[in-house]
C-alpha cells in the first residue's frame, strides 16, 4: 500500500448496490461535493463536515467480506458527494482492493482535476462513471452552481486516451437537459469513444425533494414535472442508433 | 410388482429404503421452464369452487364449517369431494371441503375454546367422554408439570410450548405408501414388532405397543383408501396413483394428527419417476403431468385444522405447514431436481400465490442454473418460497434425502423425527442477569443465585457472568418441560399414522429454540461499547435504560458484535446439551420465532439496547428493525456468522426487499437474488425467506383484504396470506426492514 491518508468520511453505505456499475457492489457514499446540483437526491452529502471517519482497513474488511456476492462483475463502488475530493485516500483504498482481486469503480461528476484523481482516472480504477450534468457551460453552471463542463470533458478525454473503460451517465429532466440540441451534443461528443461501455440515461425524478426541505434549503426544481415513459424512451431511441450500449 | 412399470431394481427392492428408489431412478433434468404448461380446464374449475370456499371461509371468520360430533381420525368421516367430475386426485380431511373437525386427544379445552369462540360445542356424547373418562395430553402435561416449570411458562420465559396443542414435526415417508403399497409395510411392521422381545424394559413394552397401533393405522388407511375406491394395499402402478397414494397416506396424517406443522417432506422427484415412465411410454402427455400436480397441491392448500384464536399469536394466519422440500443435491454429486420440482412451482401460477404447502427450495451452488433462476423468477414473482442451504445440511447430516418440518427443521426421511420445543424467550432471560434473577415485569424469582449489581453502570463482565448463570438456570428447566411434554405426547397423542411410514424406532432430535436473539445482542453490545445505566423502580427492577454514546449493532456487518450473537448462541446449545433427554433424543437448537416475535416482545420489559417494554422482537436471527442500515448483504453477512453447528435445527432470516433495489430490469432482479442466494449459502448461513414487495402493497391490502386475498408473503421459516395477519401482526411486519437503495 502507498502512503497517503487512512480514512475516508464517510457518508452512508449501502451493501447491495445494483444501480451502481457492475453486479452486485458495496457503494460507500463519501460526504461532500464540491457543486451543487439542483436536483441532488442526497443533498445531506453536500455539505463537507459531517460525515463518518472510517478506516480504510474497515472498509476493506467489509468488502473482503462480499467478497462471494461479487461473483465475476460485482465489487465497489465508491460514490458520494464527490468522491473524488478525497481521492488521496482512494488510492491506497484501491491499491488494497486490487490486491483482493476486488473489481473497483469510482461514480463522479468528472469535475475534479488534482493528481490523484488522474491517477484514479488514468489507470487505477477499473471503471468509471462519468456524470454528464450539461451541454454546455452556462447550463452546467445553471444546473450545479459552477461551470466546470470542460474539467469534466478533460477528464472523459483522458479516461478514453488511457484506453480504459467508463460509463457516462446523464439525467434528462424536461425542459432543461432532453432538447434535440443536447441529444445531438450529446452524440457528437462521446458517439466515437472506444471505451465508452455504457450511456445510462437516467429519468429525472424529485425523490430528494423532501431531503432538501428536511435540511431547511429551498428545492429549487419543485415545477419541473418527471420524465413521462415516452420522453426516456424516444431520447434513448435517438441515442441507440449512435452508442452501442444505451440503457 | 404387479405393474407394468420396470424400475431400476436396488437394495429398495429387498428393505423398506424409497431414498435407495430415488437414487436408482430419478431422472435429474437441467433445463429451463418452457416446457411446463397451465391448468387443464378441470383444474381450473375446480380452483374456482375451491375460491368460492375460500371466500365463504374468510367471511365466516375464518371457520367455514366444522363438525361438532365426530372425533377425527383415518377412518372417520365418509369420503369428500370437492368436484367429483373434475377431481382427478380426491380425499379430504373430511366430508366436505375447508370443513374441520376435532382432534380432543391434545387437549379438549382447546377444542371447546375454539368451538365456542365460533358459537358452538362439542357433540354431548364426546364431551361427556373427555370430560369424564378419556384422558389428553394437555392433562398429562399439566399433571406433571412443576411449580417453577408453570412460573416459567406463565410469564413467558417459556412459551408456545405443544402442551396444549399437538406437537407436529413429525413427517411420515409418505412415498412408502405409493412404492410399497401398505400390505408390504404393514409385513415390515409386523417383522419388526416380532423382533422387539424381552427383557420387558419400559423401551421395549412402549415400542411394542406402538409399533402395534402403527400396524392399526396401516390397515385403517387401506380402509380409508377403499372408501374412495382406491385400493392401497398395493403399490401405485402408475403416475396417477403415485400421487394418489402419497396423497391419501398424508391424508390420513393430517385426519389423525394437527400438530403445528404438518410436513409434506420431499415427494416432488419421488414423483416424477413415475411421471416420467408414463411420459416416455406415451401413456399421458405434459397436461396430465402437470394436472396431477395441480390438484394435488390444491388438495394441500385445502388443509385446515380448528384452532382457538390464541394459537393464532404464536402462529399467524392460521398455518399448517405443509412444508415440500425441492431440489438439492444426491451425495453422488448429481442433482435433485427434475421436471416434477418444476411443476410443482408452477401451480404458484397455475393457481396463483399462497403460502402453502410452504414450497421450500434446497440450494446448493451446484444446482442447475435453469431452476436457480426459476425460483428465482418465482421468488420475484410471487414472494411465496423459502430457501435453505444444502450444501450445508446435507453434508453436515451426510444425508440426502431429507425433508424440512416446519420452517427450517432438517429431518431424514422415514429414519429420523423430532421432538418440537417451541422456544424460550432470551431477551428476558439477560433481563433475569440485571435484575437478580426476578422477572422484570412481577418481581417473582424465577432464578436463584444472581447477585446483585454493584455498578451504576451496567459492566460487561458482570452482566454476561449474571447471563450464564440465567441461561444455565432456563435450559435446565426447559429440558424439564421438554421431557414432561414428550412423554405425555406419546402416551396420549401418539402419532401412529405418521410413525407406520417411519422405521420403526427412529433417531430423534429434540428441537429447542430461541427468541430475541438481536435483542441480547444488541443489548450486550450497548453495555460492551456504550455506557448502559439501568433505570430502576422502587422494588429494584429494571424499567428502562439510559445509554450514552453509540454502539455496534447487530445486521451490519460488524464483528464486534455479531460475535456476541454467534457465542450467545453457542453457550446455550451447550447448556441445553448438558441435560438428558426423553427416549434419548439428542439435543439441536433452532433461532427461530415464527410470528410468535409480537407476543414475546409484548412480555418483555424494556432491554438494554433501548427497545421499550413491550415492542416486538425481530423474527428469528433477525437483526432488529431498521438497525441493519448497511444494506443487504451487510444484513446477511452478520446472520451468517451463527454456527450451523451450534444450531442444527435452524437459524430463520426473512429478507424483504422492493423491487427495484434487486435492480433495474426484471432479468436484474433474477440474477442478483440468484447471486445473492449463492453468496449467502456460500457463507454457510442455512435459511433465507425472500420477498420481494413494497410496503406500498402491503397497505393497499390492508386497506382492500376482498382484493388481495392470495397476497402472501414470507413471515418466519413460512409464508402467509397476508389479508389473515391481525391488524396488529400486519403492522409488525409493516415496521420490518424493506431493504431499499437508490
Amino acid at each position: 500500500m502507498i502512503k497517503g491518508e487512512k480514512t475516508l468520511l464517510v457518508h452512508s453505505i449501502e451493501s447491495f448496490g445494483t444501480h451502481d456499475g457492475p453486479g452486485i457492489r458495496l457503494v460507500i457514499f463519501l460526504q461532500g461535493c464540491n457543486i451543487k446540483c439542483l436536483y441532488c437526491q442526497n443533498p445531506d452529502t453536500i455539505v463537507l463536515k459531517g460525515g463518518t471517519k472510517t478506516t480504510i482497513d474497515s472498509l476493506v474488511r467489509r468488502a473482503k467480506n462480499m467478497k462471494i456476492y461479487f461473483g465475476e462483475d460485482g465489487g465497489v463502488t465508491i460514490s458520494g458527494g464527490e468522491p473524488m475530493l478525497q481521492s488521496k485516500a482512494i488510492i491506497p483504498f484501491f491499491e488494497a482492493l486490487k490486491a483482493e482481486n476486488i473489481h473497483t469503480n469510482i461514480d463522479t461528476n468528472g469535475t475534479v482535476r488534482t493528481p490523484e484523481a488522474l491517477t484514479l482516472i488514468s489507470g487505477l480504477s477499473d471503471l468509471i462513471m462519468f456524470d454528464v450534468k450539461s451541454t454546455s457551460e452556462e447550463g452546467f453552471e445553471a444546473l450545479t452552481g459552477a461551470r466546470k463542463l470542460q474539467a469534466s470533458l478533460n477528464n472523459i478525454k483522458l479516461r478514453e486516451e488511457s484506453q480504459l473503460p467508463f460509463w457516462l451517465r446523464y439525467v434528462l429532466i424536461p425542459g432543461i437537459t432532453d432538447s434535440d440540441h443536447s441529444i445531438n451534443w450529446l452524440i457528437q461528443q462521446f458517439s466515437e469513444m472506444n471505451y465508452l461501455e455504457r450511456l445510462e440515461i437516467l429519468p429525472y425524478h424529485k425523490l430528494g425533494a423532501y431531503k432538501w426541505e428536511s435540511l431547511g434549503m429551498q428545492y429549487q426544481l419543485k415545477d419541473v414535472n418527471e420524465n413521462t415513459p415516452e420522453q426516456i424512451e424516444t431520447a434513448k431511441n435517438v441515442l441507440k442508433r449512435y452508442f452501442k450500449n444505451v440503457t | 410388482m404387479s405393474s407394468d412399470m420396470k424400475f431400476k431394481d436396488g437394495k429398495w427392492n429387498d428393505s423398506i429404503e424409497v431414498k435407495d428408489f430415488v437414487t436408482c431412478n430419478i431422472t435429474p433434468y437441467t433445463g429451463n421452464h418452457d416446457f411446463l404448461v397451465g391448468p387443464t380446464s378441470r383444474t381450473s374449475q375446480l380452483w374456482y369452487t375451491c375460491k368460492a370456499a375460500l371466500k365463504e371461509e374468510r367471511e365466516k371468520n375464518g371457520l367455514r364449517d366444522v363438525d361438532t360430533e365426530i372425533v377425527s381420525g383415518i377412518k372417520a368421516f365418509k369420503p369428500g369431494y370437492i368436484d367429483k367430475d373434475n377431481e382427478v386426485i380426491v380425499g379430504l380431511q373430511t366430508d366436505e371441503v375447508l370443513k374441520r373437525a376435532m382432534k380432543p386427544y391434545g387437549g379438549f379445552k382447546v377444542v371447546q375454546k375454539a368451538l365456542s369462540e365460533h358459537g358452538l360445542k362439542p357433540g354431548e356424547l364426546i364431551t361427556e367422554s373427555f370430560g369424564k373418562y378419556t384422558k389428553t395430553h394437555n392433562d398429562g402435561v399439566f399433571d406433571a408439570y412443576t411449580d417453577e416449570i408453570r412460573k416459567f411458562r406463565s410469564l413467558g420465559f417459556l412459551t408456545g410450548l405443544p402442551d396444549n396443542y399437538a406437537r407436529g414435526r413429525i413427517i411420515g415417508d409418505y412415498r412408502r405408501v405409493a412404492l410399497y403399497g401398505i400390505n408390504r409395510l404393514i409385513e415390515a411392521k409386523k417383522e419388526d414388532l416380532g423382533n422387539i422381545k424381552g427383557p420387558m424394559t419400559d423401551h421395549t413394552i412402549r415400542l411394542r405397543e406402538e409399533v402395534s397401533e402403527q400396524i392399526k393405522a396401516l390397515y385403517d388407511m387401506i380402509e380409508m383408501g377403499k372408501s374412495y375406491d382406491l385400493d392401497l394395499s398395493r403399490p401405485a402402478e402408475n403416475a396417477r396413483e403415485a400421487v394418489q397414494w402419497t396423497y391419501m397416506a398424508y391424508l390420513a396424517a393430517v385426519k389423525e394428527q394437527d400438530g403445528a406443522a404438518m410436513s409434506l417432506g420431499s415427494v416432488s422427484s419421488f414423483l416424477d419417476i413415475y411421471i416420467e415412465k408414463d411420459l416416455q411410454a406415451g401413456k399421458i402427455a405434459e397436461e396430465d403431468a402437470q394436472e396431477y400436480i395441480d390438484q394435488f397441491v390444491m388438495k394441500l392448500r385445502m388443509v385446515r385444522h380448528l384452532r382457538m384464536e390464541a394459537y393464532d399469536q404464536i402462529f399467524a394466519g392460521d398455518p399448517t405447514w405443509v412444508t415440500e422440500s425441492i431440489g438439492g443435491l444426491l451425495i453422488d454429486g448429481r442433482s435433485k431436481v427434475t421436471k416434477t420440482s418444476f411443476r410443482f412451482l408452477n401451480t404458484l401460477y397455475n393457481l396463483g400465490p399462497s403460502p402453502e404447502p410452504n414450497i421450500t427450495i434446497l440450494w446448493s451452488k451446484n444446482l442447475p442454473q435453469g431452476f436457480k433462476d426459476y425460483c428465482a423468477k418465482v421468488s420475484v414473482e410471487t414472494s411465496s418460497i423459502q430457501y435453505e442451504n444444502d450444501d450445508l445440511m446435507r453434508t453436515s447430516a451426510n444425508c440426502d434425502d431429507y425433508g424440512i418440518a416446519c420452517c427450517v427443521s432438517m429431518q431424514e426421511l422415514g429414519k429420523h423425527i423430532q421432538f418440537f420445543g417451541a422456544r424460550t424467550n432470551l431477551a428476558k432471560t439477560l433481563l433475569l442477569a440485571i435484575n437478580r434473577g426476578q422477572c422484570e415485569n412481577t418481581g417473582t424469582q424465577i432464578v436463584e443465585g444472581i447477585p446483585h449489581l454493584k455498578n451504576e453502570y451496567l459492566d460487561y463482565d458482570e452482566v454476561v457472568a449474571n447471563f450464564k448463570i440465567a441461561m444455565k438456570e432456563v435450559a435446565r428447566v426447559y429440558n424439564e418441560a421438554m421431557n414432561i411434554i414428550h412423554f405425555m405426547h406419546d402416551k396420549y397423542y401418539y402419532e401412529k399414522a405418521q410413525m407406520s411410514l417411519i422405521d420403526t424406532d427412529p433417531k430423534i432430535n429434540i428441537a429447542y429454540g430461541i427468541a430475541g436473539l438481536s435483542i441480547v445482542a444488541d443489548s450486550l453490545s450497548a453495555i460492551k461499547h456504550a455506557k448502559v445505566k439501568p433505570i430502576r423502580d422502587e422494588n429494584g427492577l429494571t424499567v428502562d435504560f439510559e445509554i450514552e454514546g453509540d454502539f455496534p449493532k447487530y445486521g451490519n456487518d460488524d464483528d464486534r458484535v455479531d460475535l456476541i450473537a454467534r457465542d450467545v448462541v453457542s453457550h446455550f446449545n451447550k447448556e441445553l446439551a448438558q441435560h438428558r433427554v426423553y427416549k434419548d433424543a439428542n439435543p439441536t437448537l433452532s433461532v427461530l420465532t415464527i410470528t410468535s416475535n409480537v407476543v414475546y416482545g409484548l412480555k418483555t420489559g424494556a432491554t438494554p439496547d433501548g427497545r421499550a417494554k413491550g415492542v416486538a422482537f425481530a423474527p428469528g436471527a433477525n437483526p432488529m428493525h431498521g438497525r441493519d442500515t448497511h444494506g443487504v448483504i451487510a444484513s446477511l453477512n452478520s446472520v451468517a456468522k451463527i454456527d450451523y453447528t451450534d444450531s442444527k435445527d435452524g437459524i430463520s432470516n426473512t429478507l424483504s426487499v422492493v423491487p427495484r433495489s434487486l435492480g433495474s430490469t426484471h432479468e436484474d432482479r433474477i440474477a442478483n437474488l440468484v447471486r445473492t442466494l449463492d453468496g449467502y449459502f456460500g457463507s454457510n448461513a442455512q435459511h433465507l425467506n425472500v420477498n420481494v414487495l413494497d410496503r406500498e402493497t402491503l397497505i393497499r391490502a390492508m386497506e382492500h383484504p376482498e382484493e388481495h386475498p392470495q397476497l402472501t408473503i414470507r413471515v418466519s421459516g413460512y409464508a402467509v396470506n397476508f389479508v389473515r395477519l391481525t391488524r396488529e401482526q400486519q403492522q409488525e411486519v409493516l415496521t420490518r426492514s424493506f431493504h431499499e437503495s437508490l
